[in-house]
């Protein structure tokens, strides 16, 4: 199986680039709908990805990841509407969610991992989504609020194709936001520390490692990562900001994690991205595929992937018996 | 054994005598109380009992809930014939769901239950000119008395059967795939038709408490299902206390009163009482995590072995995949 495999996900990967990229040659209106599919691939990619780093350090899916970065983004609406430039809360908001992200862990994840096991933890963030969500509607209210963009309602135009510096923004923050994560986790003393942590807990604590302040740290850091994607996401026209914002792009942010293989951050961007892409061309082109079947659609795919290939297109196969 | 017979009988004369001091204003919202009994029993069933979580119990009420109001608005159907039709779709709706679910572990199936929880209103919303969209469709209305009383039969009918089917053979396979699935599996249980089974049978019970729901509301539309009805399903399961079948009308009362109970004293808010539930879920899971059941076993001085025998719901048994 694994013999022809490896060769599989590389084709299938560069099948689907040549793809896209005969078809926005093709046509100025694939190349646009391309382009704003990214757009939503890098929102989903960063929540992605902020889904792989809690997954890969304690097995469990944080199901609140949506909650805490629609949380976060009204955190940056509050300071702009309190009259802060679009850069400085921006920034301000990440610092926030990165302390948040951490007291969070350490005040609900923390007590429930001591004597519990994946289910009671998995079920104690879902408590923190409906606290988090909660939280947002208690303080901010249902009422839809309008979050600024930070980058102008203009077009580049190429080759007759325009271009949104909306899309191209938050295409370039949110693969900017990853690389600088890698970056930490590849070329840091804290970043060796955190993947020891994850990788072999009792081996990193006997070399001194705090393990459980590397989980928070990972919790942080997530936060992080949700913050920049709820901010993305909220600024964009397909998302509005109220307190369930991200009850949907979480899910393709799922179906992202799981196509990536739940345990590989790369896996989930180069996932991330094409399922933005891809969901936008068949939402468009194909006439049955409304708006609502969108989400249903990123369901059947989690399903199919698992079934087919639990493993993602970067994941590592590992057997388990019964 | 006499004691706990007492204390059913008691509880049983109870439900049955309430109505009648209640306005019928409250006698509905003790048929609401009903339907979170049966969905959260359902529940209980396939990830207490057999360790398979769902997040998705809501979709399962989608399905009953819709079919009722569709055979009873489209068909002309008398409403209490389509409660065993709701428990038929909503069983193989469930070994359906159950069937790809035995390949997933712990944390995969909490992720596709969830994404099933939200993508079947997407699905309801889309196919309009059959289960009127938006803006949904109507039903009969009728008194409190009857929404409590059918409400109520169908939680005690469920309730035995449950019972019935977790002392015997069923329920200690369920507990055995749950507890150790290598050890089940070398005993001669087959996990996939037990695992399965008891999906079906959980679903199925969702299934007719949608069907209730709907008669409650007399009013379906997708966004009655959204995740906030799954979620409550399962803050009332954990409350409830999972593996165990003591805590679960504790467990409805829970989600459906104590909201009422709250906002109409001025407590808090409306729009507190999520983050008081979200709260209490993980309070739940930091302390006593086996619910209500745990904290009324010690109350109640139950036999041991009905305690300890969930002790095993715990580590091992959930592993990641």
């Amino acid at each position: 199986m694994s013999a022809y495999s490896r060769f599989l996900v590389p084709l299938f990967l560069v099948g689907c680039a040549i793809f896209l990229l005969i078809g926005s040659l093709q046509s100025a209106l694939f190349a646009q709908l391309t382009v704003s599919g990214l757009a939503n691939g890098g929102i989903y990619a960063s929540l992605a990805v902020a889904l792989v780093l809690i997954y890969r350090a304690t097995q469990v899916i944080n199901f609140a990841q949506g909650a805490i970065a629609t949380f976060t983004t009204y955190i940056a609406w509050q300071l702009m509407t309190w009259g802060m430039s679009y850069w400085a809360a921006f920034f301000l908001t990440l610092g926030i969610a990165f302390v948040g992200g951490t007291l969070l862990e350490l005040i609900t994840i923390r007590p429930v991992e001591r004597r519990g096991n994946i289910l009671t933890v998995v079920i104690a963030t879902l408590g923190v989504l409906i606290l988090v969500e909660g939280s947002v509607g208690w303080i901010w209210g249902a009422e839809i609020r309008f979050m600024p963009s930070a980058f102008p309602a203009r077009f580049i135009h190429v080759r007759g194709v325009a271009f949104s510096l909306q899309d191209l923004g938050t295409i370039g923050i949110s693969v900017a936001s990853v690389v600088i994560l890698w970056v930490l986790f590849r070329f840091t003393k804290v970043g060796l520390a955190m993947r020891a942590a994850a990788f072999r807990p009792e081996a990193a604590r006997l070399v001194g490692v705090r393990v459980s302040w590397m989980l928070s740290l990972g919790w942080g850091l997530a936060a992080v990562l949700g913050a920049v994607a709820g901010m993305m996401a909220a600024a964009s026209p397909s998302v509005l900001l109220q307190p369930n914002m991200m009850d949907g792009v979480l899910i393709y942010a799922f179906a992202a994690a799981v196509l990536g293989g739940l345990e590989s951050p790369a896996g989930a961007v180069v996932a991330g991205l094409l399922i933005g892409a891809m969901l936008n061309l068949l939402g468009s082109y194909v006439s049955w595929v409304t708006p609502q079947l969108l989400l249903p659609t990123a369901f059947v795919l989690m399903l199919v992937v698992l079934l087919v290939k639990p493993s993602g297109l970067f994941g590592r196969t590992q057997v388990r018996r019964v | 054994m006499r004691a706990k017979a007492v204390v059913i009988g008691l509880v049983a004369l109870a439900i049955a005598l309430i109505p009648f001091v209640l306005s019928d204003y409250h006698r509905s919202q003790g048929a609401d109380v009903a339907v979170y009994a049966m969905a959260i029993l359902g529940l209980n069933v396939v990830t207490g009992y057999t360790g398979q979580i769902s997040i998705g119990h809501g979709a399962f009420m989608a399905l009953g809930g819709y079919t009722t109001a569709i055979l009873t608005h489209d068909h002309g159907w008398n409403d209490i014939a389509t409660l065993p039709i709701a428990l038929i779709v909503g069983f193989v709706a469930g070994v359906i769901v159950g069937v790809p679910a035995l390949r997933f572990h712990g944390a995969y199936l909490a992720l596709l239950t969830f994404a099933f929880a939200l993508a079947v209103p997407q699905v309801a919303k889309n196919y309009s000119h059959f289960t009127g969209g938006t803006e949904g469709l109507a039903l009969p209305t009728h008194s409190g008395l009857w929404l409590y009383g059918v409400g109520w039969a169908c939680v005690a009918v469920i309730y035995v059967f449950t019972w019935y089917l977790l002392r015997g053979r069923t329920g200690r396979a369920f507990r055995a795939t749950r507890d150790s699935a290598v050890a089940a599996a070398s005993s001669g249980v087959s996990l996939a038709v037990y695992k399965t089974f008891a999906f079906g049978v959980s679903a199925a019970f969702a299934a007719v408490a949608g069907s209730i729901y709907v008669l409650v509301n007399n009013f379906v539309n997708p966004d009655v299902f959204g995740l906030t009805l799954s979620l409550y399903i399962l803050i009332g399961a954990v409350v409830a206390g999972l593996g165990s079948l003591w805590g679960i009308l504790v467990g409805a009362a829970f989600v459906q009163l104590l909201p009422i109970g709250l906002t109409s004293s001025n407590v808090i808010s409306a729009e507190g009482v999520p983050v008081l539930f979200g709260a209490i879920v993980i309070l739940v899971m930091a302390l006593v995590p086996r619910g209500s059941a745990e904290v009324l076993g010690i109350v109640l001085g139950l036999p041991n072995r009905i305690r300890s025998s969930h002790d095993s719901s715990t580590p091992h048994s959930l592993e990641a995949r």
